[in-house]
């Protein structure tokens, strides 16, 4: 009985630590939600705080894989500043029908990939070189582009990318309770993530792999259901009904995820981050790997150009500035390590939203840009600070070792020393001294 | 002078869950070599960590006693005033400073605040004379080799006017003749007073410089043996060490040879970065189907670049000659090529070529192998356990579960999940480089039965060791390199220590 309760704190202990920043995210609504008397979950707010955050967030995506790859890019902000004047210019002074101009933009946004992944997986120059030089030359391009002009007057189509709306006035007005569109997606959504996580623990079961209890899965799925269920009724009950970029963000996060977590491509990822070597001698063609991450950071720094000249219908010479420090920042208070091989897609999403409601929640209240920035920076330290922390303290404690299996013979009794390398393992793992001095 | 330089009496030292050391005692007599040796995770390290003070006083139960006097360190600088000096396994040398520099890293010599670089020179000089190392103490740390390396901590010990030196596995990095050079030194601090621990794996080792042997088993102290005598074996010290006779180090296998599955032929490999220097030359090798091959050399002589050199050119430049298989030529130019070829290769250096460490088992079992267990670029998960926890059983890889990360298992486990990793790629030919490395006598056999029944089970095996008795002990045939060049080739019949190790120290002409 006494295992039994054990067993499921110390299950509990390690699932929340995988979503330990959800959490946070929830505290930091919940936080706001107080100080602003309410208004930061008012229906409008919310659809400002996706909109707003949108660009951001389509650059974390790319930005912690590259990341978890162990690379960084500094040049997100200028690249997304130079696909937006080009589709300017495109539109124009070429006359490109405004799809052919969105189109050609995230092939612009590929080839500036394509070429700082060249430098980085062929000819082996670190990233953060490369793409810092990418940060001046694609500014310097961005100016060039524009002659230090701002181009306005986007048709409306393209504008629909960063300020539209799903469907609107789809439905009769005397309907407009809700925005019946949203509500409909609200649901089919729903209806997907219980169908998926279904079908997920079916296949576990299968294998007779199923290690979560009942109540977990349940409580999880609940959680899941409520918060889209809420976000569906706040969107539904807007004005404008469902941002456009939030389909096209959520689709990527989904997307992207799988990728990550699922693809061969993903798991390459994290091999090459977690041990380079060791993922060459496992067959990862580690320089494709590397190119094709800079390649998708490209058209994913296009495409949150493209959102964000939208949105602004203007595309400036100076757009786009410090985007890579927020996507960064995203990254890494989504649990990406610095080294490389850590990090999921939905961590930076949930770490650029923190940022995001903290911008908004101090803006209602009036809190001037410099507090901004300052508090901005402690949350970013302090995340990172927690996860360290927290690493530490898991490493430490052989009582937070991962969930050991019900039915296989866990149980109270501590493994024999031989069995287990002892807390201070230096003796068994230093033992394979690396030895390379053979010339 | 008192019998006893150091007693640690009744030490216990207790991790969350764990008992590292449940009653260890110890005592080192005034200018001995004395010996400490056990398994890996036997808490050697653990028990030389609390008498140097990185576990302080209070941390730990038990009493030490130094020099007649009851101690408690509260941290390295502590203990180091005392004399105490510990040298770890990893060398801690900062390889952009120069050799003077280290040495008095952190013990600066300096007048008024501003360091004395003509004393920090003349008297690092006299310190390398000390140890034997011709060389100026100018020369950038990063220079010199690992055995000079280890000379330099000893000099740096000494420059802290240590009397009691803490050796954590010096000779494991090092090559036969630094290992003998380092050992030399050894003894002569010995003559001049100076008391040494040694903890080592290398029991002929032990047996040549140490006058007491102390073996160490899960935390407790299992005897003290005299050496001196010279009539305690190395068998009898593996006994007090795995707690049981081990008659047979090895196991026994009837061998069943089939036809020829790999040859490579007229090989000649490059150095990757001096382009003109052969590394290998013109190699001629084949191992055949249920075989077992060694490949027997010295440090140096090429063996793991022969490997990594076959298997995706992994290393080297300018590579020719032909790789058949089943007697037909492949190319091996990447390491998917190879892999596709059937190919495997299990790294000497788990830690940074073989391993994802801060992955968990199962995510390292499938890293070759990916595709087994993808559809259409998607990788199915659920089988992925499924088939980590056949290998975490079938292997015994001792973890609670497949997501156990593998940076906190020994180097046995790790050892069989990076052999896991390969056997799932269901190659045809497995090139294992120092499999048992690093690893402690009880993983060893195991280790052994598993490469047995790769060879059982129809594949083709080719073992790099450095070990003479493994190499002797479990191949079929061997080959030895000697400077890059094939010098020799015995069946396991005619094969001897002696006869291998002429061909190993062959001359190229």
């Amino acid at each position: 009985m006494v295992t039994t309760i054990k067993d499921s704190a110390g299950f509990l202990m390690s699932r929340l630590r995988q979503i330990g920043i959800f959490v946070a995210l929830l505290v930091i609504v919940g936080f706001f939600q107080i100080l602003t008397a309410g208004a930061l979950l008012q229906p409008e707010n919310v659809s400002n705080i996706i909109v707003q955050n949108s660009y951001i967030l389509l650059l974390a995506i790319g930005m912690v894989m590259v990341i978890i790859a162990g690379h960084i890019d500094l040049s997100v902000g200028s690249v997304a500043a130079f696909v937006g004047a080009m589709s300017g210019v495109m539109i124009q002074s070429w006359d490109f029908p405004w799809w052919l101009a969105l189109v050609a933009s995230l092939l612009v946004g590929a080839l500036v990939g394509a070429w700082q992944g060249f430098w980085i997986a062929y000819v082996g120059i670190p990233a953060f070189i490369v793409t810092l030089a990418g940060m001046l030359i694609f500014r310097g391009l961005t100016q060039i582009t524009l002659g230090n002009q701002r181009i306005t007057g986007f048709p409306e189509p393209y504008r629909a990318l960063g300020g539209g709306f799903l469907f609107p006035g789809l439905f009769p007005p005397e309907t407009n309770i809700f925005d019946w569109t949203t509500i409909g997606l609200g649901l089919l959504a729903t209806a997907a993530l219980a169908v998926q996580q279904f079908k997920a623990r079916a296949s576990r079961r299968r294998m007779g792999l199923d290690d979560e209890p009942s109540a977990w899965f349940t409580t999880k799925l609940a959680f899941g259901i409520i918060m889209i269920l809420g976000m569906t009724y706040l969107l539904g009950s807007s004005r404008g009904g469902t941002p456009i970029v939030l389909v096209v963000l959520a689709v990527l996060i989904v997307a992207y995820s799988l990728v990550m977590t699922r693809s061969v491509f993903g798991r390459h990822v994290y091999a090459r981050g977690g041990n380079l070597h060791a993922a060459e001698l496992s067959g990862v063609k580690v320089k494709k790997v590397d190119f094709f991450l800079f390649v998708n950071m490209g058209v994913l720094a296009a495409l949150a150009g493209l959102v964000f000249t939208g949105r602004l219908n203007s595309a400036g010479p100076g757009a786009g500035n410090l985007f890579e420090l927020d996507a960064i920042a995203a990254a890494f208070i989504g649990g990406a390590a610095v080294t490389g091989g850590v990090g999921t897609v939905v961590g930076a999403i949930t770490g650029g939203l923190i940022m995001g409601v903290l911008n908004n929640g101090m803006s209602l209240m009036g809190v001037g840009t410099d507090y901004q920035q300052f508090i901005k920076g402690m949350v970013l330290l302090l995340a990172v600070a927690f996860d360290v922390f927290n690493k530490r303290r898991v490493t430490g404690s052989p009582r937070f070792r991962p969930v050991v299996r019900p039915g296989k013979d866990n149980n109270d009794i501590p493994p024999p020393p031989s069995a287990e390398p002892l807390p201070d393992e230096d003796e068994a793992l230093a033992t394979a001294e690396p030895r390379r001095s053979q010339h | 002078m008192p019998e006893h330089i150091l007693q640690m009496r009744q030490i216990q030292k207790t991790f969350p869950g764990v008992k590292a050391l449940d009653n260890v005692s110890l005592d080192v007599d005034h200018g001995q070599v004395h010996a400490i040796c056990g398994e890996n995770g036997a808490g050697k390290s653990t028990l030389m960590k609390v008498l140097s003070g990185v576990y302080p006083y209070g941390t730990y139960d038990g009493d030490i006693v130094y020099e007649d006097r009851p101690v408690e360190f509260k941290d390295i600088r502590d203990s180091e005033k005392s004399g105490i000096v510990i040298i770890h396994q990893e060398l801690a040398l900062s390889p952009y400073l120069s050799v003077a520099e280290n040495i008095f890293l952190g013990n600066e010599k300096s007048r008024r605040g501003l360091i004395d670089w003509d004393a920090t020179n003349s008297e690092a000089a006299a310190l390398l004379t000390r140890v034997g190392l011709d060389l100026s103490p100018h020369t950038k740390a990063g220079n010199i080799g690992v055995g000079q390396q280890q000379l330099v901590e000893i000099a740096k010990a000494l420059s802290k006017e240590v009397r009691l030196l803490i050796l954590d596995e010096p000779t494991a990095a090092l090559n036969d003749e630094d290992s003998e050079h380092l050992l030399q030194l050894v003894g002569g601090l010995r003559d001049e007073g100076i008391t040494c621990i040694l903890i080592s794996h290398k029991l002929n080792e032990i047996r040549a410089i140490a006058d007491v042997v102390t073996i160490i088993r899960d935390g407790k102290t299992i005897e003290t043996l005299r050496l001196d005598g010279g009539d305690v074996s190395e068998d009898r010290i593996i006994k007090g060490m795995v707690g049981r006779d081990l008659e047979n180090r090895y196991p026994a296998r009837e061998p069943d040879i089939g036809d020829e599955v790999l040859r490579v032929e007229d090989w000649t490999v490059h150095h990757p970065t001096e382009h003109s220097r052969v590394v290998i030359d013109g190699a001629n090798v084949s191992v055949r189907a249920g075989e077992i091959v060694g490949i027997a050399g010295l440090m140096g002589a090429g063996r793991t670049e022969l490997a990594m050199s076959i298997f995706g050119h992994s290393y080297g430049t300018n590579i020719s000659g032909t790789v058949y298989k089943r007697g037909k030529p492949i190319s091996t130019k990447t390491v998917s090529e190879a892999i596709s070829h059937g190919i495997a290769y299990a790294t000497e250096d788990r830690k940074k070529y073989g391993l994802n460490l801060i992955e968990d088992i199962k995510r390292n079992v499938s890293a070759a192998a990916l595709d087994k267990l993808a559809d259409n670029g998607w990788v199915d998960g659920d089988k992925e356990v499924v088939v980590a926890e056949e290998y975490r059983q079938s292997m015994n890889i001792k973890a609670s579960s497949v997501a156990t990360v593998t940076g906190k298992l020994s180097g046995g486990n790790q050892q069989k999940v990076v052999l896991s990793k390969w056997m799932f790629s269901d190659p045809d030919v497995l090139i294992l480089d120092e499999p048992t490395r690093g690893i402690d006598v009880g993983a060893k056999y195991e280790i052994y039965t598993i490469i047995h029944r790769l060879a059982a089970q129809g594949k083709a095996v080719i073992m790099i060791s450095s070990e003479l008795p493994e190499i002797l002990g479990i191949c079929d045939r061997i080959y030895t390199l000697a400077e890059g060049t094939i010098t020799g080739e015995v069946t396991i019949d005619d094969a001897n220590p002696e006869i291998l190790m002429q061909h190993m120290t062959k001359d190229k002409d």
